[in-house]
């Protein structure tokens, strides 16, 4: 057999006993999932070749999370062009502002991604959600539409690189500071085409928002998926959130791997991608006084309620620096609502943060937090390209919820303990 | 499939950002969203380019966001092939279901120079710098992609019933 975790997904997907690295297959799909920004792309495509209707009115998804709550009069008629087609096709899950959420944590809380699904999105952080055991990847607008249409894609089979995790995250360091350190490593092409796999013994002290966020930056590191061995925490958070049954594949014993890449969580330190790519890591110990003017917290990578958690941890009691405009962004509405019920929103707007609804608004430069010539940012997002969060003078340091939170109370770029 | 062109040079890991940058995904206009093409990282690119040129560029070409826009405006803007010494996967398979002309070539991608004038046969797998008088051989694509790439892209391929 010797097959890899994804490529036993893949096989099964695509009605085949095996496949290998480098063949090209047509897969079948469980969910297809697609933004008001590359939605309207697809819908534009489908409607031009006059397909009847979609594949499965349960399996298409839509979030309006990029420029949505409508941040000017054409991003409205994107999201409306997507609202009257989902309307028209009778599409289930339509998720509009007020029942929406940013779409990485949103699907997984749905529960409408369970472990060894097949699941393509047209938004390159689909990856996510690998974090559950599931082949998930980014694609664009016309595989989307294709997609939608016949419920398949065509992909080529991605050979591995295996992470084997060992020992225990130290207080203060999370899933973020150790996809950071493996985009470090490995470069921002250091997975091109390929997959990585996460297994180890280490996988325990990761919960499955830790997982999340890794999975969810291994497009940083140029991966086609990021996914993790199933273990019972996963079934918990499937079980928890979803009605449908978990399949569970696991990597053959003798599967082949590019590379096997050791990682001792223990070691992982607060780590920071300075300007402008996720590869230009630094460890907070090593910077230097970097003075910023904001901080957002929250993004697909970095919104859940457990990074919130860890920010609030830090920020409560204490108040933002005068320098700093602090961004917090609960990334669904459960999120956000349990946010408030427990009192981590009171302690973000008694430090001087804003909380905003849900969106991916500054994370792409879109609005919300847009930055102007010179200034910087840290951010729990997932890229630093120049001119991502505005002009293209402006920086983004990447960093976890604890770093940006710890940041935003010091004015520059600062540890955690530094502030504890 | 053969290109003749001008060519207008980048380096590695250029970005969907500074390809089509987010601020301006509040549209799917073709003509509007190839106005900004390259923009965040050459402001006169919209000036320079012209109908037929072909873009070479270094490693993990169009890397970052899965947005179509971007592979869409440079095709809109006039570019006829990019020639990359490798391309980001989604961007890959964007370019090739939307009929976006693409090769990797490695060696190509070094010696051709900003402004050379590139001849490419891909039915062949010939690139040859005119400028220069060099040549460089490249890889065909698998056959399944070249169907696609003949049929004017994937939702084509569909409706051709090649994909069922």
């Amino acid at each position: 057999m010797s097959m890899t975790m994804t490529q036993k997904i893949l096989a099964a997907h695509a009605g085949l006993e095996k496949v290998e690295a480098g063949q090209l297959i047509l897969v079948n799909l469980d969910r297809v999932l697609g933004n008001d920004i590359t939605s309207p792309v697809a819908i534009r495509e489908f409607n031009k070749f006059g397909f009847d209707g979609v594949y499965d009115k349960e399996k298409v998804t839509m979030v309006m999370d990029h420029f949505a709550p409508n941040k000017d009069i054409k991003a409205a008629v994107q999201c409306k062009m997507c609202r009257d087609f989902c309307n028209e096709k009778e599409i289930t899950h339509f998720y509009d502002v007020g029942r929406m959420g940013i779409e990485h944590a949103l699907l997984p809380e749905k529960g409408l991604v369970v472990a060894g699904d097949v699941v393509i999105g047209a938004d390159s952080h689909t990856c996510t959600y690998g974090a559950l055991g599931a082949f998930s990847t980014g694609v664009g607008s016309t595989d989307m539409a294709c997609g939608m249409a016949i419920g398949k894609a065509w992909f080529k089979v991605p050979s591995a690189i295996k992470f084997v995790l060992k020992g225990k995250l130290n207080k203060y360091i999370s899933g973020k500071d150790v996809i950071l350190h493996i985009i470090g490593k490995i470069g921002v092409d250091g997975a091109l085409y390929k997959s990585m796999e996460f297994c180890g013994e280490g996988l325990k002290s990761l919960t499955i928002y830790d997982r999340l966020t890794m999975a969810n930056m291994a497009i940083e590191a140029g991966a086609k998926n990021g996914i993790f061995e199933v273990d019972e925490q996963t079934l918990a958070y499937i079980k928890e959130h979803s009605d449908r049954e978990a399949v569970i594949y696991k990597a053959d014993e003798d599967a082949v791997y590019d590379e096997v890449i050791e990682i001792d969580l223990s070691e992982i330190k607060s780590t920071v991608a300075f300007p402008h790519l996720p590869e230009n890591t630094h460890t907070t110990d090593e910077i230097e006084e970097i003075v910023i003017d904001q901080v957002v917290i929250g993004s697909c990578t970095n919104g859940h309620y457990k990074d919130l958690e860890e920010a609030a941890e830090i920020i409560k009691g204490k108040k933002v620096a005068g320098n700093v405009r602090a961004i917090i962004i609960p990334a669904t509405q459960d999120i956000y609502l349990k946010a408030v019920e427990n009192g981590l929103v009171k302690a973000f707007v008694e430090a001087g943060c804003v909380v905003s609804t849900p969106t991916c608004g500054p994370c792409l430069g879109g609005y919300m937090g847009i930055l102007a010539k010179g200034e910087r940012a840290v951010a729990t997002t997932n890229r630093n390209f120049v001119g991502r969060m505005g002009d293209v003078e402006s920086e983004v340091y990447l960093a976890s919820p604890a770093v940006a939170a710890a940041s935003a109370i010091m004015g520059r770029i600062a540890d955690p303990k530094e502030v504890m | 499939m053969k290109f003749t062109g001008t060519v207008l040079k980048y380096g590695d890991n250029v970005d969907t950002d500074v390809i089509i940058p987010a601020r301006y995904l509040n549209t799917i206009d073709k003509k509007e969203l190839a106005s900004h093409c390259m923009e965040d990282i050459d402001i006169d690119f919209v000036k320079k380019v012209k109908e037929g040129d072909i873009m070479v560029a270094g490693f993990n070409f169009g890397c970052g966001s899965s947005r179509e826009h971007a592979p869409i405006a440079i095709k809109e803007s006039g570019i006829s092939l990019v020639i990359a010494k490798s391309f980001a996967r989604i961007f890959y398979r964007n370019s090739i279901n939307i009929g976006l002309a693409i090769v990797e070539c490695e060696a190509a991608a070094e010696a051709i120079e900003n402004g050379h004038e590139v001849e490419a046969d891909l039915d062949n797998g010939i690139i040859t710098d005119k400028t220069t008088g060099e040549s460089f051989k490249t890889e065909p694509f698998p056959m399944f992609i070249q169907e696609i790439i003949s049929n004017g892209g994937l939702v084509e391929s569909i409706k051709n019933g090649i994909i069922k």
